[in-house]
């Protein structure tokens, strides 16, 4: 429990941390930062913007008086309002995140999925079975999401059209995106949870469910497979962060909806509070993530203990 | 007997996080460096591999042998002008006169390919360079200062971790605009994390050596003792896994370019040539095909590489 509060308050430190340096990024923008919310050098704001800026930020008010308001107003939530989209940044991002979610679901269980299946199936195995796992993983997690993305278009949609080229509606339209998002990731975990798997195989414990007369896949799915999915527990804020980049690509490539096409759009308007509510958002997850995983690497394998 | 080895047990602790059981460092960090094999279990069946000629790698040295041939002096593989422009050899299938084919212009895709490795390489080299140049400093400095020192930075570390690469690399083109050297300076801060705290963690591991201890008693003075002694031993690990790095940033910065962020269009890269492709998908399939191809392979050749280094410097294929 104590382990549990301290945890707890690093998390919230990192967040703070995250705002502080949000407030940096403004405040040493190149330019005026009153003009950096509103769309950077180039923004013709009204002067009616101008005003409301000014006063929401308070940028009259001394440095840290105005560095109060701002983590102040991040603590509850306000990201500001996108002077693109005329709306709070939380209501635009609560339009757009379900399709990111939904695209980024579907990916990380096939990426999942696929790692599983390639170290049960290729662990310990024959050494060309082996080889050529090892040589297919390390071109995946070579391969950017655009990449793929764009080969998978290229095959898929305009040589043998078989699948929608882009958009967000039906599931369809689903299929292409979270393919290559998931690839490289299952590439990447397959690496780690082979290595895991093959370690395990070795222990005593293996040996004797063999010897209780265990078939090798029983032995595989029953016994070593639950101790290899520890490290994929504690690689959770790793896919997250993957997911989250390669979304930005990924929605882009195949023109869906979602926070990371929106966060892509307005970094090329220059809409800041976007850009940093989705940045802050994501600095939410990963530390939200990372508790998750602390509380249940403890609860999964009890001798984890607290430092 | 259990081998100590300095990157394992660097790695160990620059896993902040202990994972369970007998995995030493963060899973994440070992699967991107490639440590996956470790050296202290190998059966002999699991080791046998290694042990013979891998025509795999042989064949990445040949890769980035002619890759850096091709940065260092593209006219010398192609007499082609990457700009030239002829719109009646337009979107001309590969053939015997354009062995890649011609794009959109007509200008020779393969000459747009050699001349492309320069700043596609670059991109990958620049901004590892910024982000170890700085993760060298904040890990030393954490490393061997004061733990007040150490607290802050690593806190820092946690809090940069916390931002995806190309959030951040985002973030950095929104305020400071766009252009080349915002796009390699985005790249380079997303990877100081990773640098710093190796760095870190090998100081950590070569700061309490004999060595250094005997060198401090002879009167060293503390900046020669850290730059003659202290650094010269971190370092190597440091630099395999900046190899490493290299391909994970030229991954990026292609992403970045992909997304309009890094060079400027008439000048030919992988990122924006794949961004250029990508309107023509469904007459010209070889304007993406190459380049994507030759991405994947640049970074594959500089991971395997890098990984068989590694692997070599923990003495683990003899």
């Amino acid at each position: 429990m104590k382990r549990l509060a301290a945890r707890l308050l690093a998390g919230v430190g990192v967040l703070w941390g995250a705002a502080t340096l949000t407030f940096v990024a403004i405040h040493f923008s190149a330019g005026d930062p009153v003009l950096a919310i509103l769309g950077g050098p180039d923004a013709i704001p009204t002067p009616q913007q101008l005003a409301q800026v000014r006063e929401e930020y308070g940028f009259d008010q001394p440095l840290w008086v105005q560095y109060g308001r701002y983590v102040g107003r991040i603590a509850q939530g306000d990201f500001g309002e996108s002077y693109r989209l005329r709306i709070p940044v939380t209501e635009a991002i609560g339009k757009q995140i379900g399709a990111t979610l939904q695209l980024a679901l579907s990916a990380a269980l096939l990426a999942i999925g696929l790692a599983l299946a390639s170290a049960v199936l290729t662990a310990k195995r024959n050494p060309w079975v082996r080889r050529v796992a090892s040589a297919s993983e390390l071109v995946l997690s070579s391969s950017p999401s655009f990449v793929l993305g764009i080969l998978l278009l290229l095959v898929f949609s305009f040589q043998w059209p078989v699948l929608p080229p882009a958009g967000s509606n039906g599931w369809q339209t689903l299929i292409l995106p979270t393919i290559a998002l998931a690839l490289p990731i299952a590439g990447m975990l397959s690496q780690v949870l082979r290595q895991e798997l093959e370690d395990i195989l070795e222990q005593p414990f293996i040996a004797m469910a063999r010897a209780r007369g265990l078939s090798q896949t029983a032995v595989r799915l029953r016994h070593a497979l639950r101790h290899a999915l520890v490290p994929l527990v504690t690689l959770s804020g790793f896919i997250f962060a993957s997911l989250l980049g390669g979304a930005v690509v990924t929605e882009m490539l195949f023109a869906r909806q979602g926070i990371g096409r929106m966060m892509l759009d307005a970094a090329v308007a220059k809409d800041a509070p976007v850009v940093l509510g989705i940045t802050l958002l994501a600095a939410l997850v990963y530390v939200v993530v990372n508790l998750l995983v602390d509380v249940l690497n403890g609860l999964i394998d009890p001798r984890v203990k607290p430092r | 007997m259990k081998p100590t080895n300095p990157v394992a047990s660097g790695l160990a602790r620059a896993g902040l996080r202990s994972p369970p059981g007998p995995l030493p460092g963060n899973p994440a960090l070992r699967a991107m460096l490639g440590l996956l094999r470790r050296p202290t279990r190998a059966s002999p069946l699991a080791t046998r591999g290694d042990a013979t000629v891998r025509p795999g790698l042989a064949l990445a040295w040949l890769f980035l042998i002619a890759l850096l041939l091709a940065a260092i002096a593209p006219h010398w593989l192609t007499g082609v002008d990457p700009l030239a422009a002829a719109a009646r050899n337009a979107y001309l299938p590969p053939s015997s006169s354009h062995w890649l084919g011609t794009d959109e212009n007509g200008r020779d895709v393969l000459a747009r390919l050699i001349h492309g490795v320069r700043p596609s390489l670059l991109m990958g080299l620049v901004s590892t360079a910024i982000g170890l140049g700085v993760g060298i400093i904040l890990g030393l400095a954490a490393g061997l200062g004061p733990r007040l020192v150490d607290g802050a930075i690593m806190r820092l570390i946690d809090v940069l971790l916390a931002f995806p690469d190309l959030l951040l690399a985002l973030v950095i083109i929104t305020f400071w605009g766009q252009g080349l050297w915002i796009t390699l300076i985005a790249v380079g801060v997303a990877s100081i994390p990773r640098f710093a705290r190796m760095v870190r963690a090998q100081t950590l591991v070569v700061r309490d050596a004999p060595y250094v201890e005997a060198a401090t008693t002879l009167g060293r003075h503390r900046a020669a003792v850290v730059l003659r002694h202290v650094l010269p031993n971190a370092i190597k690990p440091i630099l395999i896994l900046a190899t490493i790095g290299i391909g994970h940033n030229i991954i990026t910065g292609a992403a970045l370019s992909f997304l309009g962020f890094g060079a400027s269009p008439p000048a030919p890269e992988w990122g924006s040539m794949l961004a250029m492709g990508r309107n023509y998908l469904a007459n010209a399939w070889w304007l993406v095909a190459w380049p994507s191809v030759a991405i994947i392979l640049t970074v594959v050749s500089i991971t395997a590489i890098g990984r068989d280094w590694l692997a070599r410097s923990e003495g683990k294929s003899r």
